[in-house]
């Protein structure tokens, strides 16, 4: 990792990280992907989280899916654990909540494949300030 | 490709399901079929909206129109009018309260949003384990502003000006606590993140360090610029091992970014962070036992002042703040503190994340503006209660904390309502109880957590929290008389005058709470021997009624002892001389024959 040495170095770094997930996530470029991000905080892997992740690592690998994988934080719905954000290019991201292995296979072949809703949706109930999050 | 062109979102949150929510997606559905949409529309079942009590919810997607209180009988007007024709259902649509106006404008929809994150803003969003995704939402650009831009003195003012008060309990100025600590003169001065969480049923800054550990590194560094302090120590319980885990992943990387370290951002600014691990004492919170647990002395307090700011850690200056306080930090530098004391009440400002639990559907961690009230906390977001059951109560401050009961519903969440009406904000832990809860046990479990918890020091703390926890348990089993409320309520008050430290001076609020809002409930105990609520068990008795009894012999067959006797196809009968109260023949019985009292 090369240090950041002054604050034009931050902000550089901090224009470029954020372009690169714009591009990621904007859906305008032909390599943009698929997103699934897991809540794995100590209350999501309690219920389950890990067992998801690995399945849909292993899963959208097998069935030919090129998506990203990552895990993040708690989302605050711990009555609704294991919970998955899924951003589809060009789509604005869409958490489910009690995501198990079959509900995570019915994602993959509904909404990843297809663009089908499926129930289990946890709507966004709260304002952030992140602007980030706004624009997207 | 089977791309439906509009969707339907139909809250099924428990709160919406059992006004019927189910029912009207199916009927929407059935409609749908009928006039041969089904391949465009699609109906969804969702999580709940957090806007219960205008249930059901039904929201239109993509123009994201917001219908409330929506019945089963309506979805064929829906369908006909704002799908097929494109025009809203006006007397569906959310009355503004006050102007009476209906909201059907898609910018307006934030109406039913009461959360705002500020302290959560990154949790759930970016991966915790890697720096760049932090740095591309904005981590450590408070840090380079204060750093290029600001002095120490005036990025104190900032924070001052805020209003911001620490969020570990006790509510102290934090803007005033860095000033103290600035001005403290010493060759050596250090800042601390207080991350002991302890009160039962809070998860609040275990998230915060799971989801966002680089707000905190940030937070602090910004308060090592601003008090003088080169060093940094976060002290965090053992038992949190993910969030240790994801803690030095983060120092790692903002160190190999040269973040933390010598000359940060060439400025010639220097810090570091180390980790420092506490046992899980719950008395490790207080800011002087976590010092003397940091130096590797007995977890125990001792009397201020001297304040940690004038002599903390190794006697010399330290800054202890707590995670979540620290968490909020970064966004009042970037957003100033006029924006950050807009929001909330005359003087508590910004927002409080709670740790919601207990009785309620929503289980979940939950950020709201200061001024939020309780019923928006437990009614909306928190989905209400669970089963449909009644609200008794609710807990905040942990076992320095008090009960609330329904008169305080409508009380707006602020440092001192809360401690006018004798609980406090504490840590944020929020435990929901409902009619099955027995107050006296409550008073009792947060007693038995104090009482294991004490560091023994002095001894109001170490024997009156004993003898207190001796009165409720004699209450409890059925021995007490109204004497002994007397004797709970004064001895309760000399350990709160008498007390050491924070611990003591605050454990006896969850029996003065209870005994305040809810001495009939006392009374019932010490009176008439009865536990209202069917919590006590050595005030229970069980007994068969014989017209219910079939004789199936099951409940005789269950009981751990022997205690129900009775041929069959014959009315059973229990012996509670033998019955421990054990619940398993009430369990059992498919034919209601089982009683209690």
């Amino acid at each position: 990792m090369t240090k950041v040495k002054t604050l034009a170095d931050l902000k550089k770094l901090r224009e470029n990280l954020q372009e690169q997930i714009r591009v990621r996530e904007s859906g305008e470029h032909p390599e943009s992907t698929i997103q699934v991000k897991v809540a794995m905080a100590t209350c999501g892997i309690a219920s389950g989280a890990k067992e998801v992740m690995t399945f849909f690592l292993e899963e959208l690998e097998k069935r030919g899916i090129e998506a990203v994988v990552t895990q993040t934080g708690c989302m605050g719905y711990c009555y609704a654990e294991p919970t998955v954000e899924i951003t589809l290019p060009g789509e604005k991201p869409l958490v489910f909540g009690y995501v198990n292995t079959r509900k995570a296979d019915e994602i993959i072949e509904k909404y990843i494949k297809n663009g089908e809703l499926v129930d289990g949706i946890i709507p966004e109930i709260y304002q952030s300030i992140s602007e980030t999050r706004k624009e997207s | 490709m089977a791309k439906h062109k509009m969707h339907l979102l139909v809250c099924g949150g428990t709160g919406c399901k059992s006004s019927d929510s189910d029912l009207l997606a199916l009927a929407l559905r059935n409609e749908l079929q009928e006039k041969g949409l089904n391949g465009e529309v699609q109906v969804v079942m969702t999580g709940c909206f957090g806007f219960c009590e205008q249930g059901p919810i039904l929201k239109v997607m993509p123009d994201e129109t917001f219908y409330v209180k929506v019945k089963p009988e309506d979805a064929a007007e829906i369908i006909a009018e704002h799908i097929i024709k494109g025009r809203h259902v006006k007397r569906l649509l959310y009355k503004d309260p006050k102007s009476q106006q209906s909201i059907d404008d898609s910018k307006h929809m934030d109406f039913y949003k009461k959360q705002l994150r500020i302290v959560l803003r990154n949790c759930g969003f970016i991966n915790p384990e890697n720096i760049d995704e932090a740095i591309a939402r904005d981590a450590y650009a408070a840090l380079a502003k204060v750093l290029t831009e600001m002095t120490p003195g005036e990025t104190v003012e900032v924070i001052k000006k805020s209003g911001l008060r620490g969020r570990g309990g006790g509510g102290f100025p934090t803007g005033l606590k860095w000033e103290i600590t600035a001005k403290s003169v010493a060759d050596q001065k250090y800042v601390v993140c207080n991350a002991d969480e302890g009160d039962p049923g809070a998860f609040m800054d275990r998230s915060v360090l799971e989801g966002d550990p680089h707000t905190v590194i940030e937070a602090m560094a910004i308060n090592g610029y601003c008090t003088g302090a080169d060093k940094g120590l976060v002290y965090i319980r053992a038992e949190y091992p993910l969030a240790i885990k994801r803690l030095k992943i983060a120092i790692d990387q903002a160190r190999a970014y040269g973040l933390l370290g010598q000359d940060i951002l060439g400025t010639g600014f220097n810090f570091d962070i180390e980790l420092r691990f506490g046992a899980g004492a719950f008395v490790c919170g207080e800011e002087t036992a976590l010092i003397h647990s940091m130096e590797g002395e007995r977890g125990e307090p001792t009397f201020k002042p001297p304040f940690p700011s004038e002599a903390g850690f190794l006697g010399k200056p330290t800054n202890v703040n707590n995670v979540e306080t620290y968490a909020n930090i970064p966004p009042i530098i970037l957003k100033g503190a006029s924006w950050f004391s807009s929001i909330g009440t005359e003087k508590s400002k910004g927002t409080k994340v709670f740790a919601l639990a207990g009785k309620v559907n929503n289980v979940g961690l939950v950020e709201v503006p200061m001024g939020t009230t309780l019923r928006e906390v437990i009614f909306e977001i928190g989905g209400g209660i669970k089963d449909g059951k009644k609200f008794k109560a609710v807990q905040t401050g942990g076992p320095s904390g008090g009960c609330l009961t329904d008169k305080h519903l409508d009380l707006p969440i602020d440092y001192d309502n809360l401690i006018a009406a004798g609980s406090m904000m504490g840590s944020g832990g929020m435990i929901v109880m409902d009619e099955d809860d027995c107050m006296v046990s409550i008073a009792k479990f947060y007693l038995d957590f104090t009482v294991e918890e004490s560091c023994g020091k002095c001894s109001p703390c170490r024997i009156g929290n004993k003898r207190l926890y001796e009165i409720l348990e004699t209450i409890t089993k059925g021995n007490g008389t109204p004497e002994d409320l007397e004797r709970l309520h004064n001895l309760s008050l000399v350990i709160k005058d008498t007390a050491l430290c924070g611990l003591g001076q605050t454990s006896p609020n969850p029996v003065l709470s209870t005994l305040e809002y809810f001495h009939d409930e006392y009374m019932a105990h010490v009176v008439d021997h009865k536990c209202p609520s069917g919590q006590c068990r050595d005030l229970m008795t069980y007994w068969i009624e014989g017209e219910n009894c079939v004789g199936c012999t099951a409940c005789a067959r269950v009981c751990p002892v022997g205690a129900i006797t009775g041929e069959r196809k014959e009315i059973h009968k229990i012996d509670s001389s033998i019955c421990i109260k054990c619940g398993a023949c009430l369990e059992k019985c498919k034919f209601n024959a089982v009683f209690v009292s």
